[in-house]
Order: structure tokens, then C-alpha cells, then sequence
């Protein structure tokens, strides 16, 4: 059993997250051997919440089968589809099924999704979401003024997207969502090192690593196929050409083994970035692949007869008591 | 059929008149004698409130794209709505828009965020942008957002319940990006 994320975000321990995609049919086994894959390897897996706008199980039902599994779960929970009574109803359920960690988003529009008729709801953004969930935690206070004792006591996480325009508000929203009370952020897909390195130098100016441990998203393109999808159907991954060019050179037996390659490399990479605290590893399905990839990058099981495995990396942040009293101003 | 498909949700609006212009026009609406008492008037007499609601309707819908949340936030984003986002976001642009700053939704419209910044930056409005907007009271759809300014109404507009300083050091001091 690994520590858990709390544990590595307190003690400055690089952290290392994972996405668990729910199966689309009803079959909690296969949940189990996705989990399996992952055990060993990752702080916690993110369990998404109708990603792409399209229909999946549940996040809260998917956080429990992890938890069942022996893993620690980040419920996402999405502005989307809820609002502000449902959205704290579930922050409230994921309380009660002791649920250690969530992560609030805006979410896709539903245009992107199997429903493109569906109400958009984003009754709160994910600036008022953390926000709302930090009085929840800390004052035991919902939005409306009522009180809930004892309140709820997940960590609060949020997402950050810094290869989208104005790429100077980037670093600035995530400021306001650490002000709202974010304490770790997972970043969209890093293709583009430099560029994220950029971000990240905004990120220490603003001094938010001390505040806020940054995992920076990272995964594999496999296939020609991949590589079209998510530069032209997902919103707002930004993939350099000078990647394109080196997935599109090799043979196509080797495209495969080549995006795999490339997304350790840039584990290793934004390892070395001063304020990167973890990574965060999308496989699209593909949990078998994770271990593979912190290896060569690295990083290694979490845990390894006992011991951590991996170098120390990340920079420490603020402990739990020092964040406790902080001035969030 | 793409932008019949679309035609329900907002779609980002590019303002008609300079950031500039706004924020120098706004200090005729700054709160004082005359129209709190106008505004409490204009409540009082059914007839006449709805007829300055059309009309502060009319007016705002031509220069900002107006959909009458009535708890106006453009003063504290360069004078772009951000009702006017697909996703009505208030406090900052989502993670989808395009690195040239298409909106994710209409991709062929530029981001209301991406407007708002580059107003906010023209103006030297910059700061506002990083006050932490508080969520939309749906009470208040559809009334004038410029009685219920003058009425106090919204003053907790930008607060943080928590406490928060409301305007935070958020600009990074070194430029990471042109």
C-alpha cells in the first residue's frame, strides 16, 4: 500500500497520478485489473467524471471501486452537469465514503460530447467550485450559509491548462484557484517542454508552489490515428511540431513504442523543472502502460519493499499546519 | 446546421466601444444621491421600471451582447461580458481555448477572455481581473443590473466569503509570454 497523495504533497515526495477510465459497460472486474496495473505505481488515480462530455459511470461509484481495489481515488467532479446543491451534495458524498481527494473542474462543453443537446449547466466555474469546497472543509459552511459538522475533510485539487490563450492569465488563474483554495493542480498534456517551463516560471514568481503541489499531465500518442484526435478534436492540447515531425518520421510498427518514449522523456524533463511536484499520467485506457513509462523516465514504483522508490524530487511545500493558517491573500 | 446546432448557447461578443471609453462612461453610473433615488423610484412604479429595464437592455445588448444576469461584472473585466462565454465562466477563461485564442465552442470567434485581457491590459485594468468573482445569484436574471448597482445589491459582487483579499499580487512580474 502506497502513502497516498496527502503523504507526498506534505513531505515534498514527487508525487505520481494516473487517469482510471471507467469501462463503459458494467463490469466492476474490469475495473479491478485496471487497478491491478496500476497498484504499486501512482500516489492515486483520478477517476473522471463523464470526460469529454460523454456518458460514464458514475466518478463517485468508479472512486469506490478504486478505493475497494486498494487505491487511492481523486474524484473529478465537473461544473457541467450539476449545480451548486448537486455539486456540494456530491463534495458531501464523497465525504461520507471517506473519499480522500477531489478535483473540480469547468469541464468540456457539451458539444464535444455524446449529448450535444444536453443543458449546459455551469451554475458555478471551477474558481467558485474550489472555493465553495474550501468553506465546506475548513468552515463546515455550504454556499447558502448553512453549517455541516463534522465537515468533510478531502484535499482539493484543480486543473490548469497552460498552453491555452492569454497565456499570461494561465499562471494568474491558477493563482485565483489556489486564493479559492486549491492545494495540488494537474496540468493538461505537456508536449511542449519549454513552453511549460515558461508557465512554470510565472508559477514560482507568483509563489504558488509553496502553496499548491503541480503535477504536470503527461501520456503517451500511440498511433497516427491518436495524434490527428486529440490535435484536432480535443480542446485545448497543444502539440509542438517539432513533436509531430519526430512521431510521424518512424515507420508505423514503431509509432507506438516511439509516443511511449517520448511522453518518459518529458516525465524526466519536467522532473527537472523547479516546482514540479509530480506527474500526472493520462493512458487513455491504457493503465498497463504507466509502469512502463516511469521506469524508463525514471521515476520508478512508489513503493519498493517498503521503501520509496525513485529519487527525491519536487520541491517541498508548505506542510499541512503552514497551509492551515496561511494568509491566502 | 454546426451553428444552428450551436444557436442556443452564448456566443462571445466583442464589445462595441473602447475599454477606455466604457471605464470613463461608467463613472456617470457611479452610485450617488440622485440615482439611488431614482432607482428606488423606478421600483416603486412598475410601469417605469420595466420600461428603463428595456431600455438598459437595448443598450447593453448592442455594445456587450447583454443577457441581463443583472449583477453586472464588465467593469471588472475590461468591459468584455463573460455571460457572453459559452460556459459563462466569471472568473477567467477555461482550458479549452486554442493557443491563438479561438473559443472552444465557436471556434470561429475569438475567446471573451482573450478580449477581456487584451481591454483589461489596454485600459491599465489588469489588476481587476484577478478579483474572485462570486457565483451568479439566478434571483436576480433579468433585472437591471444598474437599479440593483445603485441599490447596493451587488455589493459582494467581488468579496470572498472567506475572506480573501479581493485583489491578488496574480500578474507574474516576468513576462512568459508576448
Amino acid at each position: 500500500m502506497t502513502e497516498g497523495l496527502r503523504t507526498a504533497i506534505e513531505s515534498g515526495r514527487f508525487a505520481v497520478t494516473a487517469e482510471l477510465d471507467l469501462p463503459h459497460g458494467i463490469d466492476p472486474d474490469r475495473v479491478d485489473a485496471k487497478a491491478r496495473a496500476l497498484s504499486g505505481w501512482v500516489d492515486a488515480v483520478n477517476v473522471t467524471d463523464n470526460p469529454g462530455a460523454s456518458v460514464m459511470p458514475a466518478a463517485m461509484a468508479g472512486s469506490v471501486l478504486a478505493q475497494r481495489a486498494g487505491l487511492e481515488p481523486v474524484m473529478q467532479l465537473v461544473c457541467r452537469d450539476r449545480n451548486r446543491i448537486a455539486l456540494q451534495s456530491d463534495l458531501l458524498g464523497a465525504g461520507l465514503l471517506g473519499i480522500p481527494n477531489v478535483l473540480l473542474l469547468t469541464g468540456d462543453h457539451p458539444r464535444f460530447g455524446d449529448h450535444p443537446g444536453a443543458m449546459p449547466v455551469f451554475d458555478l466555474d471551477s474558481v467558485t467550485l474550489v472555493g465553495a469546497a474550501r468553506a465546506l472543509r475548513d468552515s463546515g459552511r455550504l454556499l447558502g450559509g448553512r453549517t455541516v459538522a463534522p465537515p468533510p475533510s478531502w484535499l482539493i485539487g484543480a486543473v490548469e491548462n497552460p498552453f491555452a490563450a492569454p497565456q499570461r492569465f494561465r499562471a494568474a488563474r491558477l493563482a485565483k484557484k489556489v486564493a479559492a483554495g486549491a492545494e495540488f493542480v494537474q496540468t493538461q498534456f505537456v508536449f511542449d517542454v519549454p513552453m511549460f517551463a515558461r508557465f512554470m516560471a510565472d508559477v514560482r514568481d507568483l509563489g504558488l508552489t509553496d502553496q499548491c503541489t503541480v503535477l504536470a499531465g503527461i501520456g503517451p500518442i500511440r498511433s497516427p490515428r491518436a495524434l490527428e484526435f486529440m490535435r484536432s478534436e480535443v480542446p485545448g492540447i497543444h502539440i509542438p511540431d517539432d513533436v509531430v515531425r519526430r512521431l510521424t518520421s518512424v515507420p508505423s510498427d514503431r509509432f507506438a513504442a516511439e509516443g511511449v518514449r517520448l511522453c518518459a522523456e518529458i516525465a524526466a524533463q519536467v522532473r527537472e523543472i523547479p516546482g514540479v511536484g509530480g506527474v500526472h499520467v493520462m493512458v487513455f485506457g491504457k493503465e498497463g502502460l504507466v509502469p512502463e513509462i516511469l521506469e524508463t523516465a525514471g521515476i520508478g514504483p512508489r513503493v519498493v519493499g517498503g521503501r520509496l522508490g525513485g529519487r527525491l524530487g519536487g520541491r517541498p511545500v508548505g506542510r499541512a499546519s503552514e497551509r492551515g493558517t496561511r494568509n491566502v491573500g | 446546421m454546426q451553428v444552428a446546432t450551436r444557436a442556443g448557447w452564448p456566443r462571445p461578443y466583442v464589445p462595441r466601444l473602447s475599454a477606455r471609453l466604457n471605464y470613463l462612461l461608467h463613472r456617470l453610473l457611479t452610485p450617488n444621491r440622485v440615482n439611488r433615488r431614482l432607482a428606488r423610484w423606478l421600483e416603486t412604479h412598475r410601469r417605469a421600471g420595466r420600461a428603463f429595464t428595456a431600455t438598459e437592455k437595448a443598450v447593453k445588448q448592442r455594445a456587450f451582447g447583454c443577457r441581463m444576469c443583472g449583477q453586472c461584472a464588465l467593469p471588472a473585466t475590461g468591459y468584455a461580458c463573460p455571460q457572453t462565454c459559452p460556459k459563462q465562466l466569471r472568473n477567467g477563461p477555461c482550458g479549452g481555448v486554442s493557443p491563438d485564442g479561438a473559443c472552444e465552442v465557436y471556434p470561429e470567434v475569438r475567446c471573451v477572455w482573450v478580449v477581456a485581457y487584451e481591454r483589461a491590459e489596454a485600459a491599465g485594468h489588469l489588476d481587476d481581473l484577478s478579483l474572485l468573482q462570486r457565483p451568479v445569484d439566478h434571483r436576480l436574471t433579468g433585472s437591471s443590473s444598474w437599479v440593483n448597482y445603485w441599490q447596493g445589491r451587488d455589493e459582494g459582487l467581488w468579496a470572498d466569503p472567506e475572506g480573501v483579499r479581493t485583489r491578488l499580487p496574480i500578474w507574474p512580474t516576468t513576462a512568459s509570454a508576448a
